[in-house]
Order: C-alpha cells, then structure tokens, then sequence
C-alpha cells in the first residue's frame, strides 16, 4: 500500500504541475482546451490524493509499524477514532490531508461555480493546482513523506499523544486545516480576477459563500481549540496567547474585516482595492500560519517537531507575496470606486473604521507573535511575549471593537442625519448605561470586565433593537404573529439578521471572557476525608471533599482517579473524578509521562475544575488544584451561537431582492438620483 | 408512519426529523452515563492507605505549603516564564500536569528570596540576572522595550488619523463627483429613471 500512496503522491505531483501551467495559459490565452485540461487535472489531483489518503490510512489500521510514520502516531492499542485521527497527527500526514482537502475543494469549486463565472475558472484551477502540487512537492522533496518506511519493524508504535487522545483534537485540527485551505477557493479567484482584468462585484458573488465557509470553519475550529486546551491541558483556561493559537486568529481577523468590508463593495462599489487586499493577505496568513506552526522558529507547544520543511513554506511565502501584490498594484488603475462616501457619519464610514480597528488587532497579534525573533534580530536577545503583554495590548482595542459591533448596525447607509442617530441609539445606550449601574452598584470595580460586560449590554440590546423593528415592521404590514413575523424576518434576509446573530455571539464571548478575571483557586494536600473550602465570585461556599483514589485499567492506559466530593453551601452537588492517566503500549510498556486529565463540574454561571497532580509518598494523600472559573459555558455557547449565525448567513435562498442588492445593483445609481 | 398499497412503508419528513431529533437527544443525555467511571479493577485500591501502584500516579509530590497557596508568590510566578518549554508561567505550569521539575525548582527559588525579605521587583531582577530578560513572560516597560508596547496604539492611532483624512476628503468629493455625473447625465430616459427609482423604493433598506 505505500508503493500505492508513493506513486499516488507522484501522480498528483505531475498532474498538479500540468494543471497549474494549462490553467494560468489557458486562463490568459483564453484557450477553452487548456481550461478544460486544467479542470481535468485538478479533478485528477484530487483522485490522487484521495488513493493516498487511503493508503496512509490502510496503514494506519493495519498497525503496518514499517511506516516511520504509522510507528510514531500509533500502537496496536490506539482506539479506532484515534487511529483514524493519525492520518493529521504528525507533520507528514497533516501536509497529505492539507493538500488532499484543497483539491477536493478546488474540484468542488470548479464543479459548482455557476458558468457565468466560467471564464475566472481556468485560472482558478490553475492557482489550486500550484498550491496543492507545493504541498506535495514539500512532502515530496522535504523529508516529509508519510509513506516512508523503516530499516525495521518494532513490534509495536510509540501511541499518540495522550494529549491528542481527546474527541476535541479529533474535529479541532480538521476544522482549522478546512477553514485554512478554503481560504485558498477566495484567493484563487481574487488571483483570476486580477489576471482577467475583471474587478467589477462579479468574482466577489463567486466567492462568497466560500469566504463565509472559510471563516464559519475558522471560528468553529478556534472555538474547538479552546475547548479542546480547556478540557484536556488541565491549566484551567481556553486561551495563552501561544504563537499557534495566534497564527490561526490571525486570518480570522482579517476574513472578517473582509466579510464586513465586502458589503460596502457589494451595495456601494466603493473598496474594491481593500478587499482584494484583503483576501490575498489572508489566505497570505494561513501560509504564515502553517509556516509558524511547521518550522519551530518561534517556541510554540503546539508545533510540530522542528524541521526544514519551515524553509518551503517561508519561501512559498515570500513567492506568493511578492508575486500577489505585484499582480495587484499593476491592477490598481483598473479599481476605481463607483461611489463616494456622502458622510463621515454612515454605515460605510462604520464599516471603515470596524476594519481599522479588526486589522489594527491583526497587526498586534502578528507584532507580538514576531516580536522575540525581531528582538532577538535587533538586540541579540530573543525575549518572551506572552499573555502579559497580549493582555495589555489587546484587550482595549477588543473593547473599541465590541463598541464598534455595536455602533454599526445603528448608522444609516450613506448618511446618518442626527434625529436618526437619537432614535437609533436611544435603548442600546440607556441598556449598556443601565448595566454599568447595576455592576458598579453590585461592587464590580475592574476596570475592563466592567466595561466588556457593559459594551455587550449595548450590543445585545442593538441586536435585540434591530430584530424587534423588523418584527414588527413585518406584523404591521402582513398581520403576521409575532414569532412568524421574527421567522420570516430572518429567512428573508439570511445575510444582515444571521450577522446579528454572529454579533450576539460574540457578546456572549467578550462576557465570557470578562468572567474569567474572576477566576478563583486553590491547592491542597487531602488525605481521604479532608476537604478544602474556596468561595466563589457569587457568593457560594464549595467545599471539595476527597472520599479515596482508585486505580484502574482502560484500553491503553492505566488511571489512576480521585473520587472528590463537591458541596455549595453545606448541600451535596455532585462528584469530581480528576485522573492521572500513564499510557501504555500494547505490551503494557509506558509510552508517555503521566499525564493529567481534569474534572470539570459545569454549570450556567461557573465550572468547578479540579485537577490531580499526584499523590504524597505513594499514600492516598493526594495534591489537587480546584479552581472557579465564572461564565465559561458562555464560550462555548457563544461559539455556538457564531457558528449557527453563520449558517443562517450561508443557507441558501433568501429574497430575490436581497440577492439584487447584494450584487452591486444599487451602486450606479447615486448620480441618477441626485439629477432626479 | 403509513403503509402504502404496495405494502411499502411511508415515512413523512416530519417524522424522520422527529426520530432524529429523538436519537440525537437519547444520546446526548446517556453519554454521561456511558462515560461514567469504571469501579476498581485491581486488587489492593482501598478507602484509605498506600496506592497500589504508586508510580502510575505520577512523580510523588511534596505536601502543599502555605507558600503555594501565597497570592503574592502566585503573582510574582505569574510574571516568570518556565524554562521546561512549556511557554507557560511557573505558577501555572507547576500546577498544571506536575510532571515538570522545572517550575516547582523555580517555585522553590522565588519562596527562597521572599523568605529573604527580597521584594517582588527584587526577586524578578534576580531572575533576570540569572537567565537573561527572556525569563520574564513580558519585557519590562522601559528604555528600548517601550517600542514594542507602544507600536500597536501608536499604528491605531495613525491608521486612524488616516483613515479620517482620507474619508474626508471622500466627503469633500462626493458633491463634485456627484454634479460631474449629473452634468454629463446618466445614459438612461427619465422614464427609465423614474421605473428605476420605483423598483428602488420597492427594495428594502
């Protein structure tokens, strides 16, 4: 089977470079032959891909140890989810799932892009073709075969790690990989756009469900991240501002710059220049991010093992880059605005400074992230950026950025007059005004949670504004009942209420995040029938009782739980079982240190957490960590809630004329209507 | 659920949705139970006593001490980056997996300055002086290293300063544009016009 996946991978190689020279000529030349060869091959690639994918993951089930690659990630005691989950484990099988998955959505892309797009097609085909074959050429040529065999067989595989062995890290990695690599569809088709010369709205229709696509995969991968660190590190948080987690918020940040800044383009043909900017710097970050994440320059927990296969990415970088933006500025003569911005108080003017502010954060994230290797280039010292600084720099401007979600919305397209203004901001101003009442007066002194949770008051109650008005506005006109009226009201115009819906999301996260100032902990050393007290910010009194350890044996590994009583108040709530779990082998020899596996009792307001670091002299007097950690469940809520905001703005359908609005129909007409 | 002359049976939509509905929710309310941990299965884990396999616990801990419970040791240790490579701070890193030596040795070294009568200030200088400013999770905030907190609100502050410009002098030559489109005149009829701006009426805001 790896001679299979061998020559698959070679196949793919030749196809994909054949595909990217018939695409970029056929696309200039207009040669309807080379196109249709370029369709070909990436269809091609993709099958190619796919018959390696599967020989890997033959590998993989049939514990074939020869493979380095399968004696890595794997043993014979590995569950089947995890043994399927190897194949994007390990650097080599991750560069095989990227590049498998992007042909897939190149050959998806090609296959329904509606034919009035058909002429932006061959070089789409051929930029997914370039990237795909770069992919393979790194596994290929940079010692990053998964295929590789030993000049041995062990008897059995070093397991995965047990840190990896949790269902979040089954679905986080694939879900930021897909959100990564689809950024690619967009960018291909800026890249088509710029080569044809045609920068009208068109090629912006074509992409935007696969810009959307792209940043719900993001988010719902982010998010699937911080659950993943916060129910399997056991340090009791969901973010340390670790360069990897920065890598992916990196192209989020900059997808929804453009998400917002694309409507501007869509209703006003004002942007065209900041949009195509936009989406090549972002699928540009999702190259750094892979960069990042594979070449070990910058100390990451999360990167793979140090290797050369860095030095591809960061000249594919440095190609694309240069190559992209010299495509766009001989291109900037062909962007010229259909309209003009009328004033400086306006949706469009708010949309501006929403990207100003999105990109500003982009900016101090990556300043940050590089900031040791530029210290370390300019003063010979590379120093430690972490969460201190992150936390200083970022959270004022995620505060301006709250304010601005919620100003937004509020502001008239094209010009805002101040009756409007007054109307329009009248609730959500008394609402956050009011919640910062209640907080001050409830004895809340911290300067930022207080703001976000009163900036989200503002925001909620702009959301709840704006669906209320529609609601009504549609009961008034066709007597429907309130609930239908809010039904319809969505349905109807999926982009603008499941973007509130997004925004109401992300309420839900900055007051998650704000709860987490609150975090209360302890240590303690129980013997069986010793507790520790710790209170929390409401008010309540736990009480953790450790009733005895247990020790056991599961699939692969040997556990070693504590059974701790939890108490509110004096009244018994339930149980906390923290383990120390030491995988083995299936010869039952340890793979890995012992590792921890936390307790976590979950509630609306806050999670009790308790995690078992070990026990005293080989007694059952144990050392735990219990901490009160506020409002987490509002993170994973809120990220649910982005995410079903998001499908509401990507379900197809919608109305006629919401569509016709969207597609530019309304630029042309400022002049008109002012002769009128 | 109908059976069909032909002896088929017809499921609606509704049901099916129900029935998925149902399944989803079934197994969302057993996965806690399925999950539940298994009872010993090994002879000599009792209520009390020595484990039965210590090592399978992990590294043997110390006994808590007040100094690890101590906010101020907590805040000092929060400022000091691990050296295990975990890119975490001592004190969460010594709290999180106690597998590392690194972070409960460096815990070890801030409670021993401390007990000393050295200050917070003093105790991270002496780290600093020790392994370099790389050990601190931030660099100070002072001389050169200023530039790299100040870089992100000063880039605000321009890009906003910019961005005002540049929106204004959009604003300034928006009425100019506006009357050159509307002295060339846009090639459509007044009829065209008037259908155009009835369409647009009809559209929502």
């Amino acid at each position: 089977m790896t001679v299979l996946g061998n020559l698959a991978l070679w196949l793919a190689l030749l196809v994909g470079v054949w595909g990217a020279l018939a695409g970029f000529v056929g696309g200039l030349q207009g040669r309807p032959d080379l196109a249709h060869s370029a369709r070909r091959a990436v269809l091609a690639m993709c099958g190619a891909l796919l018959v390696a994918v599967f020989a890997l993951e033959w590998a993989l089930f049939q514990h074939d140890f020869n493979v380095e690659y399968v004696a890595a990630y794997t043993s014979r005691n590995l569950p089947i989810f995890y043994t399927w989950s190897a194949l994007y484990a390990g650097q080599k099988g991750s560069l095989l799932f990227w590049a498998t998955v992007l042909s897939l959505f190149g050959s998806l892309a090609l296959v329904l892009t509606p034919r009035r797009h058909s002429d932006l097609l061959p070089t789409v085909a051929g930029v997914v073709a370039l990237v795909a074959s770069f992919f393979i050429s790194v596994m290929l040529f940079g010692h990053a075969n998964p295929f590789h065999r030993l000049p041995y067989t062990p008897l059995d595989g070093s397991g995965l790690n047990p840190q990896l062995q949790n269902p979040g890290m089954v679905f986080h990695p694939p879900m930021l990989y897909l959100g990564y690599i689809s950024i690619t569809i967009p960018f291909a088709f800026a890249i088509a756009a710029l080569l044809s010369r045609r920068l009208d709205a068109d090629w912006l229709v074509a992409i935007r469900k696969w810009t959307l696509l792209s940043w719900l995969f993001l988010s719902v991968g982010i998010c699937l991240g911080m659950w993943w660190a916060y129910v399997e590190l056991g340090w009791g948080g969901y973010w340390s501002w670790d360069p990897v987690e920065n890598a992916s918020l990196l192209p989020w940040l900059t997808m929804t710059a453009f998400l917002h800044s694309v409507m501007v383009q869509e209703k006003r043909g004002m942007l065209k220049k900041w949009n195509l900017a936009l989406i090549i710097g972002s699928w540009l970050l999702s190259i750094f991010g892979t960069f990042i994440t594979r070449s070990g320059v910058i100390s990451s927990v999360h990167s793979f093992t140090q290797s050369s296969v860095g030095y591809f990415f960061l000249g594919f970088l440095i190609f694309a880059a240069a190559s992209s933006y010299a495509l766009y500025v001989t291109r900037l003569p062909l962007m010229i605005s259909e309209a003009r911005l009328e004033s400086m108080v306006s949706r469009e003017a708010s949309f501006l400074f929403n990207n100003l502010m999105l990109l500003v954060i982009a900016f101090a994230v990556l300043w940050g992230t590089l900031l040791p290797i530029l210290t370390e280039a300019v003063l010979g010292v590379k120093y430690t950026v972490l969460a201190p600084w992150f936390n200083m720099v970022i959270i004022p401007l995620g505060l301006a950025l709250l304010a601005l979600t919620g100003i937004g919305p509020l502001i008239a397209w094209r010009r805002a007059s101040l009756p409007n203004l007054r109307r329009q901001f009248a609730v959500p101003a008394t609402a956050g005004a009011f919640t910062l009442l209640v907080l001050l007066v409830g004895g809340m002194r911290d300067p930022y949670p207080l703001l976000a949770i009163a900036l989200g008051g503002f925001v909620a109650a702009t959301i709840v504004q704006e669906f209320a008005r529609g609601a009504r506005a549609r009961h008034r006109q066709y007597g429907e009942a309130y609930p239908a009226a809010l039904g319809r009201l969505i349905a109807r115009n999926r982009r603008r209420y499941g973007g509130y819906v997004v925004h109401l999301g992300i309420v839900m996260l900055f007051v998650a995040f704000a709860g987490m100032a609150f975090k209360t902990e302890t240590q303690a050393a129980l013997r069986p029938g010793e507790s520790v007290s710790l209170r929390s910010p409401y008010g309540h009194t736990y009480t953790f009782t450790h009733l005895g350890i247990s020790q056991y044996d599961a699939l692969n590994r040997q556990i070693t739980a504590a059974t701790v009583e939890v108490r509110r108040n004096g009244k018994p709530i339930g149980f906390l079982t923290p383990e120390k779990r030491q995988h083995v082998d299936g010869l039952g020899r340890p793979t890995f240190q012992p590792s921890t596996e936390p307790a976590i009792m979950s509630m609306l307001r806050e999670d009790l957490y308790g995690v078992l670091g070990g026990t005293v002299n080989g007694t059952e007097q144990a050392v735990f960590r219990f901490t009160i950690n506020p409002l987490v469940w509002w993170v994973w809520y809120g990220g649910m809630i982005v995410a079903v905001g998001g499908l509401i703005v990507m379900w197809p359908g919608g109305s006629p004329a919401a569509r016709r609005s969207q597609a530019g129909y309304a630029v042309r007409l400022v002049g008109t209507e002012e002769k009128a | 659920m109908t059976r069909r002359h032909d002896g088929t049976l017809h499921v609606s939509r509704r049901e099916v949705l129900t029935l998925g509905a149902g399944t989803f929710l079934g197994v969302v309310t057993s996965w806690r139970r399925v999950t539940l941990q298994a009872p010993d299965s090994l002879p000599g884990s009792g209520p009390s006593g020595r484990l039965w396999d210590p090592a399978r616990a992990g590294r043997p801990l110390p006994p808590v001490t007040a100094a690890d419970n101590d906010a101020a040791i907590q805040g000092i240790e929060k400022q000091i980056h691990c050296t295990c490579g975990c890119n975490q701070d001592v004190y969460t890193c010594r709290t999180t997996d106690f597998t590392c030596t690194t972070s409960p040795a460096m815990h070890r070294r801030v409670v021993a300055l401390a007990q000393a009568g050295k200050s917070g200030q003093q105790i991270l200088d002496e780290f600093v002086h020790e392994h370099g400013l790389a050990i601190l999770m931030a660099p100070p905030k002072r001389g050169f290293n200023l530039i790299g907190y100040l870089v992100p609100p000063v880039a605000f502050l321009v890009a906003a300063a910019v961005l005002t410009l540049v929106l204004r002098r959009w604003v300034r030559a928006a009425p100019a544009a506006v009357a050159a489109a509307a002295s060339g005149g846009p090639d459509a009829t007044p009829e065209e016009l008037a259908r155009l701006r009835r369409e647009l009426e009809r559209l929502p805001s």
